[in-house]
């Protein structure tokens, strides 16, 4: 759990975990977001994807219980599911070039409301990582972003335009923070839910960009 | 039919000329040639193009990877995914030496990266792909429109050499790799001259695995050698820290 207010890494990976929908196919991208394939969602049907060429994994393995020779895109160890099956890295990138991914979730330091996002380069930095990122945010049919809301100095990271250098263009169509639920609408961002203990008020503040509010906000739904 | 196994790494990697390009597989701590990493370390070849998904982790204990070849003073150049870890609170061995411009680094989306060894591999000179279109990697760089869409041109990346580790091989360097050790290994052994592979049981005679069930052929590889028990051989760190 990081030390901003709000929800914990696990809720918000629950959070859009929720979203997904019956037979989708889930890429996970490192950090925050491999914890969604630990959520509990019922009957839904998801077949998770990971970079590395895993089709089929489940919930992380239990310590003591470990595969070695079975990682996600952020090293950890998972487990698999029955039906699962193994690919070599090119042909798991064909699966993702060719749009059989319905939903990437990618960790990042900059979404902007234009639907741009940042995850691979720190402002000033020479080098930085891009893993699969790029290929993924251009292919798959959609791409959400699971963040903190705030740096960890307070800065925002929902913004108007990304500073930093973007991994994609115009392609993110839900963000997840401590904070609540968003949309990318172009010019502002829609908040769909707010984190419970939160004020609309603390959002804005905690925004780089305008955040547009429903006339009925519902409370961030959580893992039963 | 000959065996490809050699007694020794060290017999593996003596070749190895300065200036040689060489792709290491692994992803994570999985399916990467630790031991030929460290004997190519001990036999010294300098100048080399590294190719590989990162330059090493940030983890410890510190294992034998890119990161020590460049501490070390061998490398060149990277061809790679990260040149920074994805948490910006690790730092990587390789980061200071790539900042400081002692050595040179080409950054590639890893879909590009793969497909870029496949094309090697498989005769295609270059492809277009959409990913890293609109992005600093594009500027300046060839892109066309597909059906109204923009692609990026790639080139195939052939190597002079290429490590991997395998879970199972016959004698004639038929492979078969366990789990999520598949990841780059087959692409990287056909875009390589070389191929010199790890293995992590007992090699098998030759027609020990079945053909049905082999991932990699034997036509493609090259080098054979049997990994010892710990602590003569290199197995792989332990499980990693979970954040919750």
């Amino acid at each position: 759990m990081s030390g901003t207010k709000g929800l914990s890494r696990q809720q918000i990976a629950d959070r859009l975990a929720f979203e997904f929908q019956d037979g989708w196919i889930v890429n996970l991208g490192v950090g925050m977001p491999t914890l969604c394939s630990n959520t509990d969602i019922g009957d839904t049907q998801i077949i998770y994807h990971s970079e590395n060429g895993v089709i089929g994994y489940g919930p992380l393995a239990e310590p003591g219980k470990e595969d070695p020779h079975l990682v996600n895109a952020g090293g950890q160890n998972v487990t698999l599911r029955p039906g699962a099956a193994i690919v070599h890295h090119a042909d798991s990138f064909a699966i993702i070039r060719s749009g059989k991914i319905d939903v990437t979730v990618l960790g990042a330091y900059e979404v902007a409301c234009n639907g741009d996002f940042a995850n691979w380069k720190m402002a000033g930095a020479k080098g930085g990582g891009i893993g699969g990122a790029m290929d993924l945010a251009a292919c798959a049919k959609r791409v959400f972003v699971i963040m903190e809301h705030t740096t960890r100095s307070g800065g925002p990271r929902l913004i108007a335009r990304c500073n930093i250098p973007v991994t994609a263009r115009g392609v993110v169509t839900r963000v997840a923070t401590n904070l609540g639920l968003f949309e990318p609408l172009g010019e502002a961002f829609l908040m769909h839910e707010i984190a419970p203990g939160i004020t609309v008020e603390e959002v804005r503040a905690q925004t780089g960009a305008e955040v547009r509010v429903p006339d009925r906000l519902p409370t961030f739904r959580l893992a039963r | 039919m000959k065996t490809k196994e050699l007694a020794s790494f060290a017999d593996a990697v003596r070749d190895i000329p300065d200036g040689a390009s060489i792709a290491f597989a692994g992803f994570g701590p999985v399916g990467v040639p630790y031991n030929l990493l460290n004997a190519l370390a001990e036999q010294g070849a300098k100048n080399l193009t590294c190719v590989a998904n990162t330059t090493g982790g940030a983890g410890q204990p510190r294992m034998p990877d890119i990161g020590r070849l460049v501490e070390q003073g061998q490398v060149r150049k990277v061809i790679c995914s990260f040149t920074a870890a994805t948490r910006a609170s690790d730092q990587l061995p390789f980061t200071k030496y790539y900042e400081s411009g002692e050595v040179e680094a080409e950054l590639v989306p890893q879909g590009t990266l793969a497909e870029r060894l496949r094309a090697a591999g498989a005769g295609i000179p270059a492809f277009y792909t959409p990913a890293a279109v609109g992005t600093e990697l594009a500027e300046g760089r060839e892109t066309r429109s597909f059906g109204g869409r923009d692609y990026l041109l790639e080139h195939a990346l052939p190597v002079d050499y290429a490590f991997l580790r395998a879970w199972r091989a016959d004698a004639f360097g038929n492979l078969l790799f366990r789990r999520s050790q598949r990841n780059f290994n087959p692409v990287m052994a056909m875009a390589a001259r070389i191929t010199i592979v790890e293995v992590e049981e007992d090699i098998l005679p030759i027609g020990g695995i079945d053909p049905d069930e082999v991932h990699t052929a034997g036509i493609f590889v090259h080098r054979l050698v049997r990994i010892p028990p710990a602590p003569a051989g290199i197995w792989q760190p332990g499980p990693r820290e979970v954040r919750r």
